[in-house]
């Protein structure tokens, strides 16, 4: 009857035109996944390759900063203050003549650490809440959402050094230890959003037809929860998740110049950062090399959050 | 079954209003060009209604949205052809002329009115906006004329509702509101997008007869864009039926129906399940239709068609003449019309 | 013009495969975030009894609103019913849990109207066709499942080496053919088909339509089809239901429907629909209703077509008419039911 070889070209109303793809691929190959497909589909992208290069490098950074530089991040010298980038150091040194080059290799873990945790979290936190609250509706999804709203309506700032406070208050040193509350106080201010992001793709997916037709196949919740919604609810919040990701390092930085967050002898590129501020003027490297590294990474991770969503939807392969 | 009747459907003397002439357009996509018209030419007169028949995908509303100029550009691009209202092209014209002409004497309404008015405005406002824009009328005369309006379309307490928001009509009575928005600058035609497509068919049935009974009275030309062979049937002078791009049959709406012209047209007739007829199998059309952006050589129908022979594949079939202002490109349209 | 080609499938005593009794869907309509109040009840389905039988298509016609389509999500179990009783098989469909449920659900499917929404984007035809097995795993050992949805395309009509595809790179009725492959994935007996041509162009409605009656004949499947398009119904059914404002207002055979209606509504249904033949214009006598359907929230008190109907009285305010043989034998709710032919 029809020839389901031949894909077709539709004209919407709008006069826009949805062209099928016509794949010429073997098709009598192992059934495949949409996960498998993606990855296939990724490792052609050239973002997603320039992206993986920079946060591989970021990560070597982090994990080995040593092999970047021999010189100590917290050493200084009066002597060397503000010097300009030269052989011996590349980076120049800052105000108190400490290695910046040295301070942006040490400090890449902890500037890492904060961002990826801290965005992991949150989109776990917000998008697990999202997810059940627009699945459930009713009641749950109402009392979700008010809890959400509780936190949303905490100013960051006020809220983060309220509980900040309280911690350095109950004396906690280890560098360790505030990078993991720093990112505790982040992720438990900011999944409002991921939550919310979540939630209405949720609801949106929820009333799609294939949810209907799964459940009268008697599809139970997890099933329609992980096969249906997630994948289809994901790209926002994946979107959400990296430009998150370098707000955070952005936010680790201002509770640290605030004298809240990270402090000696964690050194981030937060932390840099802020101390630079007063110096922009006379010596712009202070700022130039641990902002560039910020940006380059941020931007490596939106870069691969875009790659990782276009991936996702068979539509744009 | 053997007299034609014309008594309500030949209108070729009268004023002719608009003519499309050998228009070809494409659409650049990074997929490649989709040939999107492909030389459709058709002409309304007053009083006339001519019926645009086709599939999505045909290009139906394409043609219509070329005419009022809102085809998207880019990635539309007009690659040839005439528009003539009153014999001035009105794709040489300057852009506010155009914008004069289109505004005055063509209006449009589409398929879905609940998109098509702007719902944090009342339909009074709406109705008047074109009034206070063009004809300079204060904002009170405005929805007087506004109420007049929904009264000729028959809503109800129209006074009432012409203060009342979109979401406060139903589906019916938004085609109403539109109908009366898209007549407040009495146009000289109308062009109807699918009016009733979204519609109940009790409610289809009356936005109909409002249709006809509103161009007979103004002696409007009507464009009516439709797939439904049943509306066409009932309201229709003349036709056009689209396939891929371009007219393949045109013909008085009583000539077609009595005896289709081209191979398309019968098999879409024929594969229209009818409130007449119960029976196991439907003729159906075998296939898809060709993509635009990969029209076949020859004939574009002839994958799908019963009757394709070795010169369907190779030649294109020119529109032929067949008398009677028919027109059908088929090559074998003179065996398919005069068949007993 | 109307030889109609008498081919009733079922004949007039069939077994009852499911039977509906006085069911009432209510939908409440809720203020108010946190704390909801109820401030009234959209009434969608509002007692409707049938019996579908078993072998047969028992078509259900009306304009939106009118609860078709809540009638069929609420056999399928996806809303809860409010009241009233369905049974399959002899067994209360509202009463089953666990097991049985289960079981039910591959007696039972369904196709949905939109052939873009019905299926999952980021799913290939082979997941959403096998998607059936993976949920029932009893009914296919894995290793045969993959033949299982090829054998499964290749019967509604797709070439089976499309299998790794996803549904975009289809056209709405080579999609609808695959939402119509995952519903027949369990074998079941019954297919409640929601609107499933109205999206589609004519030429490949016909299409998916013989697909349908096709299946009916090689698996022995019940059918019912929901949709607003009277020549489609026409086409399939056997038997006819017609809905309006959540009721049943007349129902009959697909002859007694449509060549002898006797209730108003049905009347001005039929005659609405334009006829495909332009010399039959301005002869034909054509009945117009006048406005919308009301809200099913404050349905009209008595006969719900009354406020729409050339004949109401008083009687028809006062009084519910009931749903019971009337002329003609077969079953219609209108107080002065008559016959009028309106098909040409």
């Amino acid at each position: 009857m029809s020839d389901p070889t031949a894909a077709s070209t539709a004209v919407d109303s709008a006069g826009a035109y949805v062209t099928a793809a016509e794949h010429a691929e073997p098709t009598t190959g192992k059934s495949r996944s949409l996960w498998s497909d993606a990855w296939r589909n990724l490792r052609k992208r050239p973002t997603f390759i320039i992206s993986m290069v920079i946060i591989t490098f970021m990560i070597i950074l982090a994990v080995f900063p040593s092999m970047f530089t021999s010189a100590d991040p917290t050493h200084q010298d009066l002597q060397r203050q503000m010097l300009k980038p030269s052989a011996d150091a590349w980076f120049g040194y800052d105000f108190q003549g400490r290695d910046i080059m040295a301070g942006v290799a040490h400090g890449a873990k902890w500037s890492l650490l904060v961002g990826f945790f801290a965005s992991l979290l949150t989109v776990l936190i917000g998008g697990t809440v999202g997810v059940i609250g627009g699945y459930a509706g009713g009641w749950l999804d109402g009392i979700l959402s008010r809890i959400g709203d509780v936190f949303f309506g905490l100013p960051f700032v006020l809220g983060a050094i309220v509980i900040l406070s309280a911690f350095r208050a109950a004396g906690l040193k280890s560098a360790f230890g505030l990078v993991i509350v720093v990112v505790l106080v982040i992720s438990a201010l900011t999944w409002p959003v991921a939550m919310r992001i979540m939630r209405s793709a949720a609801i949106s997916a929820k009333q799609q037809d294939y949810v209907k037709a799964a459940r009268a196949l008697g599809a139970n919740s997890f099933r329609i929860i992980t096969k249906h919604m997630l994948p289809n609810c994901m790209a926002p919040v994946m979107v959400y998740a990296t430009i998150l990701f370098g707000a955070t390092i952005g936010v680790e930085a201002t509770l640290s110049f605030l004298g809240i967050g990270l402090r000696a002898p964690a050194i981030s590129w937060g932390v840099m950062i802020a101390e630079s501020r007063d110096y922009v003027q006379h010596a712009p490297h202070l700022l130039l090399f641990p902002a560039g590294f910020l940006v380059l990474t941020v931007l490596a991770f939106v870069m691969l959050g875009d790659a990782v969503r276009d991936a996702l939807d068979p539509k744009l392969r | 079954m053997s007299t034609v009747d014309y008594s309500n459907g030949d209108h070729s003397n009268s004023e002719l209003l608009l003519e499309v002439d050998d228009l070809w357009l494409e659409f650049r996509t990074s997929d490649g060009v989709a040939k999107v018209l492909n030389g459709v030419s058709y002409n309304v007169h007053a009083g006339e209604t001519l019926a645009v028949l086709g599939e999505s995908g045909s290009g139906k509303s394409v043609t219509a949205q070329a005419i009022m100029g809102i085809v998207d550009m880019p990635p539309g691009v007009i690659t040839g052809g005439e528009i003539r209202y009153h014999g001035e092209d009105l794709l040489k014209l300057s852009d506010t002329r155009r914008r004069e002409i289109r505004a005055e004497g063509i209006s449009i309404i589409f398929q879905d009115a609940l998109s098509s008015l702007n719902p944090v405005y009342t339909v009074g406002f709406q109705i008047g906006e074109q009034l206070r824009l063009r004809r300079g009328m204060s904002r009170k005369e405005a929805q007087k004329r506004a109420i007049e309006l929904l009264d000729m379309v028959k809503i109800p307490n129209a006074k009432g509702r012409v203060k009342q928001y979109p979401h406060e009509f139903s589906g019916g009575m938004r085609q109403r509101a539109m109908i009366a928005m898209s007549l407040a600058l009495d146009p000289e035609v109308l062009i109807a997008d699918e009016p009733t497509t979204a519609l109940d068919v009790t409610v289809q049935a009356q936005i109909m007869d409002l249709l006809k009974e509103i161009q007979v009275e103004r002696q409007m030309g009507l464009i009516l864009i439709t797939h439904d062979l049943g509306v066409v049937a009932e309201v229709a002078d003349k036709i056009a039926v689209m396939y891929a791009g371009r007219i393949v049959e045109r013909a008085a709406a009583t000539e077609l129906y009595r005896m289709p012209g081209h191979p398309y047209t019968l098999a879409l007739m024929d594969s229209m399940p009818r409130l007449d007829q119960r029976g196991q199998t439907l003729n159906t059309i075998k296939g898809l239709p060709p993509s635009l952006l990969n029209i076949p050589p020859g004939c574009p129908f002839a994958p799908r068609c019963p009757r394709a022979q070795d010169i369907c594949t190779v030649e294109l079939p020119e529109s032929k003449d067949l008398g009677l202002g028919r027109t059908s490109a088929c090559h074998f349209a003179e065996e398919l019309v005069n068949r007993v | 013009m109307s030889e109609a080609i008498q081919s009733d499938a079922t004949p007039g005593g069939g077994e009852s495969i499911i039977e509906v009794r006085d069911l009432v869907k209510h939908f409440p309509v809720q203020v108010g975030i946190l704390f909801k109040r109820t401030v009234g009840h959209v009434k969608a389905v509002d007692g409707v009894s049938f019996d579908l039988k078993r072998g047969e298509t028992l078509g259900v016609v009306g304009e939106s609103g009118c609860g078709k389509s809540t009638l069929a999500q609420v056999l399928m179990r996806l809303v809860p019913q409010t009241s009233g009783s369905a049974t399959f098989e002899g067994r209360d469909i509202f009463k089953m849990r666990g097991s049985e449920l289960r079981k039910l659900r591959r007696s039972i499917q369904i196709v949905l109207q939109d052939p873009y929404t019905s299926l999952n984007p980021r799913m290939t035809v082979g997941d959403i066709v096998g998607e059936p097995f993976e949920i029932h795993p009893e009914v296919a050992p894995k290793a045969s499942r993959r033949q299982k949805v090829q054998d499964l395309l290749d019967v509604v009509g797709l070439n089976p080496e499309h299998i790794n595809r996803y549904p975009h790179q289809f056209s709405g009725g080579q999609r609808q053919r695959i939402g119509i492959a995952r519903a027949l994935a369990l074998r079941p007996q019954v297919i409640i088909c929601d609107e499933p041509v109205s999206a589609l162009d004519v030429s490949i409605q016909a299409q998916v339509m013989n697909l349908l009656g096709d299946l009916q004949d090689e698996f022995g499947l019940s059918y019912m089809f929901i949709a607003h398009d009277l020549g489609v119904v026409r086409h399939l059914s056997d038997r006819v239901a017609v809905m309006y404002l959540g009721k049943v207002v007349e129902i009959g055979t697909e002859t007694e429907i449509y060549e002898h209606p006797t209730h108003p509504y049905t009347q001005a249904l039929l005659s609405a629909v334009p006829v495909p033949d332009p010399s039959l214009r301005g002869q034909r006598q054509v009945i117009r209703l006048e406005g919308d359907v009301p809200s099913p929230v404050d349905p009209p008190s008595g006969c719900r077509f009354r406020t729409r109907c050339w004949k109401a009285q008083d009687l028809c305010a006062e009084e519910q008419p009931e749903l019971i043989s009337r002329l003609g034998g077969h079953d219609s709710a209108c107080h002065f039911a008559e016959e009028r032919q309106v098909v040409p």
